[in-house]
């Protein structure tokens, strides 16, 4: 595995030139490197440092500090389980049992076939359907025992793919106009060229 | 009088993200006004509203513009962190009404005078991300965003910014640190007040995006129609995220001030009454790091200023209810396990603060408690918010630390007695 594809690596040069400042797109980067790889590898870091002109420490230690950011291999599906204060008022921790259960792994560990991540979430704000489950972000709202089963054997059977991309891919989608950075162009750390980014006189409205 | 729909009104409509249905329903006519005023006179519309921040703190949004440091450069950053424990109004808002946020965001940069913006949405918001993405990219084409908007002479640009799962990058400073591509630490104020010291060093306005969403309709209506609704500061509508024990949980928009916990939680055509018709046991007024009331606080008005005299407050608009077979402990403790796992670490007080306080509470809820335990923990309070008030005493560099009490103070001082149950009887009566 290298860094970013020639794709990505245009798409990356993109991001870069929305920011003032290239280290901005520091945690875009990194959404773009799992939405390639499922997760962060040392390789992406790298990439990454090089692009905004970063030691690849300053990448990870930055990476380390968000829970969406993997450096370790996640499961295709990340299941979250939010047991915070609404869905443990409805139910979240008899749920995260079940899923437990019906999984064969505990919480923060991943299945034999690396299909399933099963985590513990804080409130996603989804606390109006407790329990919130969420597969890869996507939301599952006030599932019982049954529900999960049957999200679980959807998931398995790959019933759901066009709804829920694999690990890695938040948005599917891009800012896809008024961008600046040419593919060919490199990244200029610490300034961005567009007319916009500087300050233009208002012209003062009609009284 | 029926209350208008201030930021709800499209919500009735399956395509209610779509540009085609916003500019069907009047979208980006007020930002086409606000361009034919000045600055000053959409300022001046916005502090004639007096609209109080919605994510959390309530500030004059009018004030927090006004006190933006003379400088060449600006930046407007919308907070779109939602992580506070129960509260779910900017998803809904976000998904559903993207360009109404969207064009609040582009009103409020024309009025500071920012050319340059940014919308900061929580990652996990996959759905809500897509949306603001895909909005943007319509805005752009449709000529609200980039060079010369509208033809008005006025340029912005506007980046959706996703994070990465942190609570704390709700907090403002927290949130710039990681718009600049950094770990989501707090910045000491002062002198890091966004308005001085803001993103890049440059002043910035740091706003809710229900905030941001209100705007349109600031603009379209005037400021002095949204201060007409509501009483004293509490002006307009808000939206209020009912969770918890409640038979119709989900978000209210209701005039601010009018109505009282107790209208939102049974009134039919609000909350409905709580589950099972059981008693209410206590409610958190204000999501996770507000103070929690007993059932004797019910009738207090959803008004900032009142809620903050009865002592808790009305933060980011979430009220959770807890009905009487909901063990306190268990309740509290789940709180405290949060602030534990999202406290950054920067502050010895929180930090370490946390973590005891959630092992205790662990401990007690388990059957292993002891009655010291109960003196530990209000000690504890005490190291990280002296004096355990509220408004609290801060020692530390952001008010997550300071609202770790919230919920295990007051549930100490409200429910004494279940805890020494819990000790006694060596584990929870509730399950
Ligand atoms: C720990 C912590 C978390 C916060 N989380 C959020 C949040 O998720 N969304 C939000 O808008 N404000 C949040 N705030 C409040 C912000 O710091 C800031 O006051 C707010 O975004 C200002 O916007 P407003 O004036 O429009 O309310 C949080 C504050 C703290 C201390
Ligand atoms: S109070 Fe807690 S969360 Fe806030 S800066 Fe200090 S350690 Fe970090
Ligand atoms: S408490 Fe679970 S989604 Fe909010």
């Amino acid at each position: 595995m290298g860094g970013f594809t020639p794709d990505n690596l245009v798409k990356a040069k993109e991001i870069i030139g929305l920011y003032p400042k290239a280290r901005s797109a520091l945690i875009p980067l990194c959404h773009l490197a799992q939405s390639q790889d499922g997760w962060l590898t040392p390789e992406a870091i790298v990439e990454i440092a090089d692009l905004l002109d970063l030691a690849p420490a300053e990448v990870k230690g930055t990476a380390s500090f968000y829970d969406m950011l993997h450096t370790e291999p996640v499961g295709r599906y990340l299941v979250g389980v939010c047991t915070n204060i609404a869905c443990m008022l409805g139910g979240a921790y008899e749920l995260l049992e079940h899923c437990e259960d019906r999984l064969g792994i505990r919480c923060g560990q991943t299945t034999k076939d690396g299909k399933f991540t099963l985590e513990e979430t804080e409130c996603m704000a989804g606390c109006d359907g407790p329990p919130c489950v969420t597969v890869n972000y996507r939301y599952f709202l006030g599932l019982d025992n049954q529900g999960i089963d049957q999200l679980v054997d959807d998931l398995e059977a790959g019933r759901l793919d066009n709804e829920i991309p694999p690990h890695g891919t938040v948005y599917r989608n891009s800012r896809n106009v008024g961008l600046t950075a040419s593919p060919t162009q490199e990244p200029q750390a610490g300034g961005k060229s567009s007319q916009i980014a500087q300050p233009t006189p208002t012209k003062r409205g009609a009284k | 009088m029926s209350t208008p729909k201030m930021v709800t009104s499209r919500l009735g409509f399956e395509d209610s993200f779509t540009i085609d249905r916003y500019v069907k329903t009047g979208g980006y006519q007020a930002l086409r006004k606000a361009l034919k005023m000045t600055p000053e006179e959409v300022c001046a519309e916005v502090t004639t509203s007096n609209l109080l921040g919605r994510g959390g703190a309530g500030f004059e949004t009018g004030r927090k513009w006004s006190m933006l440091r003379a400088n060449p450069v600006r930046y407007l950053v919308v907070n779109g962190d939602e992580s506070e424990p129960a509260t779910f109004k900017d998803r809904m808002l976000i998904e559903r009404d993207p360009h109404q946020l969207v064009e609040g965001t582009l009103i409020s940069a024309y009025a500071i005078q920012a050319t340059q913006a940014f919308i900061f949405i929580r990652g996990e918001f996959a759905l809500g991300l897509e949306r603001v993405l895909g909005a943007v990219n319509e805005a752009y084409e449709y000529g609200a965003i980039g060079p010369d908007i509208f033809g008005s002479g006025f340029s912005v640009d506007l980046v959706v910014h996703p994070g990465a799962g942190a609570y704390i990058c709700g907090e403002e400073t927290a949130l710039l640190e990681s718009l600049e591509g950094k770990r989501g630490y707090p910045r000491i104020k002062p002198p890091f007040f966004p308005a001085v010291i803001g993103l890049y060093g440059e002043p910035t306005v740091v706003n809710n995006v229900e905030t941001m969403s209100n705007m349109p309709w600031i603009i379209s209506n005037g400021g002095a129609a949204f201060a007409a609704l509501g009483a004293g500061r509490s002006t307009g509508t808000r939206l209020f995220a009912l969770s918890g024990h409640v038979k119709q949980p989900g978000n209210y928009e209701i005039e601010m001030a009018k109505s009282t916990f107790r209208d939102l939680i049974y009134n039919p055509d609000l909350g409905g009454g709580v589950r099972r018709d059981n008693k209410v046991k206590a409610i958190i007024p204000g999501g996770a790091s507000a103070p929690w009331f007993g059932p004797d606080q019910l009738d207090l008005h959803l008004d900032q200023d009142e809620v903050a005299k009865a002592g808790s407050m009305l933060g980011s608009g979430s009220v959770v209810v807890m009905d009487e077979e909901t063990c306190m402990v268990r309740a509290a403790w789940r709180i405290a396990r949060f602030f534990h796992r999202e406290s950054c670490g920067q502050c010895t007080p929180c930090r370490e603060g946390s973590g005891w306080i959630d092992k205790i509470m662990r401990r007690i809820e388990d059957g292993y408690g002891r009655e010291e335990d109960l003196d530990l923990l209000m000690d504890a309070c005490d190291n990280i918010a002296p004096g355990v008030t509220w408004p609290p005493q801060q020692t530390t560099i952001c008010v997550l630390g300071p609202s770790i009490p919230s919920s295990v103070a007051w549930s100490i001082r409200m429910f004494r007695d279940e805890y020494l149950i819990h000790i006694k009887e060596g584990g929870c009566p509730f399950s």
